[in-house]
């Protein structure tokens, strides 16, 4: 599949916790036995996977929050990349 | 010197191991627990476990695993816990599920509880209970049942060797069976009682092959429904493990007695002290301790290991398996075929291939009166 179903609401899976980690200054995934680092943009597009936006709501949250245009092909990508790493579903 | 890969700060921990005691139900052949575990019985306090635990949160510890020994076996497990998941931690519960009953297992999801990983020895009853002496199989199903009953996210470990390498299909189907999210296949490492166990638990080239082949198949076929992790037999390798990924790199552990480890078996390494949390600050420990500082980086490295160029990725393998089987814990671990000592490894491993296993020297289970002759004499 090339791009997200449009009319999906992705949510953090219930495997996997997202933190803000002090000492590192970055927010990381936490799961049994495990952590990722995440980078600034990753976490920030996964604390709006809320199973309650959908993509262009994530999209336009983002574009709005960081004034910034054309984020939507990034956000697809990553996403696509997240769902099959199951973090989210 | 080399200071690239020694930075002047050394950086945080990520992982806290508690091992809250060394008491256990089980009597594990292969347990990585020191032979003389029944020597000190003292036991930190809940009190210093939570000072513990806050000390290491703030250093940027983010996974706090409850092991042993049997973690259950502490009254106050449930206040850690709670204690643990107040902190932010991502609490792990390590456990033989010898103890879990239905009414902790449910105070403990109320309380935080994030994971919990239960040990089976085998897909079979007769060989779970030979290895573990003790009769377990069934217990350990009813707990694996209770656990995805509260809904938490559950690794099922199964240490692999000998006795139960041709059973791996079945073991995976049971974990299928039983809904896990994640498998770990860990084959023996040989520490502790494991080492002392070896000849037994040794098993042949061939039974690794076939039991790769297994895994693979089962990874094609099933996906994510269950995540395979095969920790590899490394005698049988050619590079070793990049053990901890690196000596007081990310994994701080601290046993029963309050003695701060970079490596669950460390307390093997002769001519070292290592320190204690009621005398000195996890702080202290981890940024200046003589012992965390040991083998950091890849300025105590010898060759091999200093010219090499893949030093940075494997950390010159295991100190403690370069002490048990090359005498010196600097040398590089003699699973790289590098090392000079390579061809001692591969001995090994032939030599349990000829040998049968009558000839053998019987099974030592890791009981107290066993470990008391490690230190009695």
């Amino acid at each position: 599949m090339s791009t997200q179903d449009p009319q999906s609401k992705p949510k953090l899976a219930k495997l996997f916790r997202l933190q803000w980690e002090d000492v590192q200054q970055n927010y990381v995934l936490l799961y049994p036995e495990g952590m990722v680092k995440l980078n600034h943009s990753a976490a920030e597009i996964l604390k709006r996977c809320d199973g309650v936006r959908d993509v262009a709501g994530i999209v336009a949250d983002l574009e709005a929050t960081f004034s910034a245009q054309d984020l939507h092909d990034d956000v697809d990508d990553f996403l696509r990349e997240a769902r099959s790493l199951n973090w989210i579903n | 010197m080399t200071t690239a890969a020694t930075p002047a700060k050394p950086a945080p921990p990520l992982w806290l191991l508690a091992e809250l005691t060394y008491r256990c139900p089980l009597h594990c052949m292969f347990c990585y627990n020191p032979l003389n575990y029944a020597e000190n019985k003292k036991e930190l306090s809940t009190a210093e476990w939570v000072d513990v635990m806050r000390q290491a949160r703030k250093l940027g510890a983010a996974q706090l695993g409850f092991s042993g020994g049997e973690p259950l076996l502490r009254d106050d497990l449930e206040e850690l816990i709670a204690e643990g998941h107040r902190l932010g931690y991502y609490t792990n519960l390590i456990t033989s599920g010898v103890g879990l009953t239905e009414a902790r297992i449910a105070r403990m999801k109320q309380l935080g509880l994030d994971h919990i990983q239960l040990s089976f020895q085998d897909s079979t009853r007769e060989m779970n209970d030979f290895l573990s002496s003790t009769k377990t199989f069934d217990l350990k199903a009813r707990v694996a049942a209770l656990i995805k009953k509260y809904d938490y996210p559950m690794v099922l470990n199964v240490v692999l060797h000998r006795f139960n390498l041709d059973h791996v299909a079945q073991i995976i189907e049971l974990a299928m069976a039983m809904g896990v999210e994640y498998l770990e296949l860990a084959n023996t490492q040989y520490y502790g009682w494991g080492l002392l166990n070896r000849a037994q638990l040794m098993p042949t080239r061939e039974q690794v092959v076939r039991a790769e082949a297994v895994v693979s198949e089962y990874r094609a076929r099933i996906g994510n429904q269950v995540k395979i992790l095969f920790v590899v037999p490394d005698y049988f390798e050619e590079r070793p493990k990049a053990c901890m990924n690196g000596w007081g790199s990310v994994f701080l552990a601290v046993g029963a007695d309050g003695i701060a480890l970079p490596c669950h078996a460390a307390r093997t390494l002769p001519g070292m002290t290592f320190p204690n949390v009621t005398e000195m600050s996890l702080h202290d420990i981890w940024h200046n301790s003589d012992a965390f500082n040991r083998y950091r980086g890849d300025d105590w490295m010898q060759e091999p290991c200093r010219s090499c160029d893949e030093k940075a990725r494997d950390f010159g393998g295991c100190r403690c398996q370069a002490m048990a089987l090359t005498g010196d814990a600097a040398n590089a671990d003699p699973v790289c075929s590098k090392s000079p000592h390579h061809q001692e490894v591969k001995n090994i491993v032939l030599h349990n291939m000829i040998k049968p296993v009558s000839t053998q020297q019987p099974v030592i289970f890791r009981t107290d009166a066993n470990s008391k002759q490690f230190f009695l004499g």
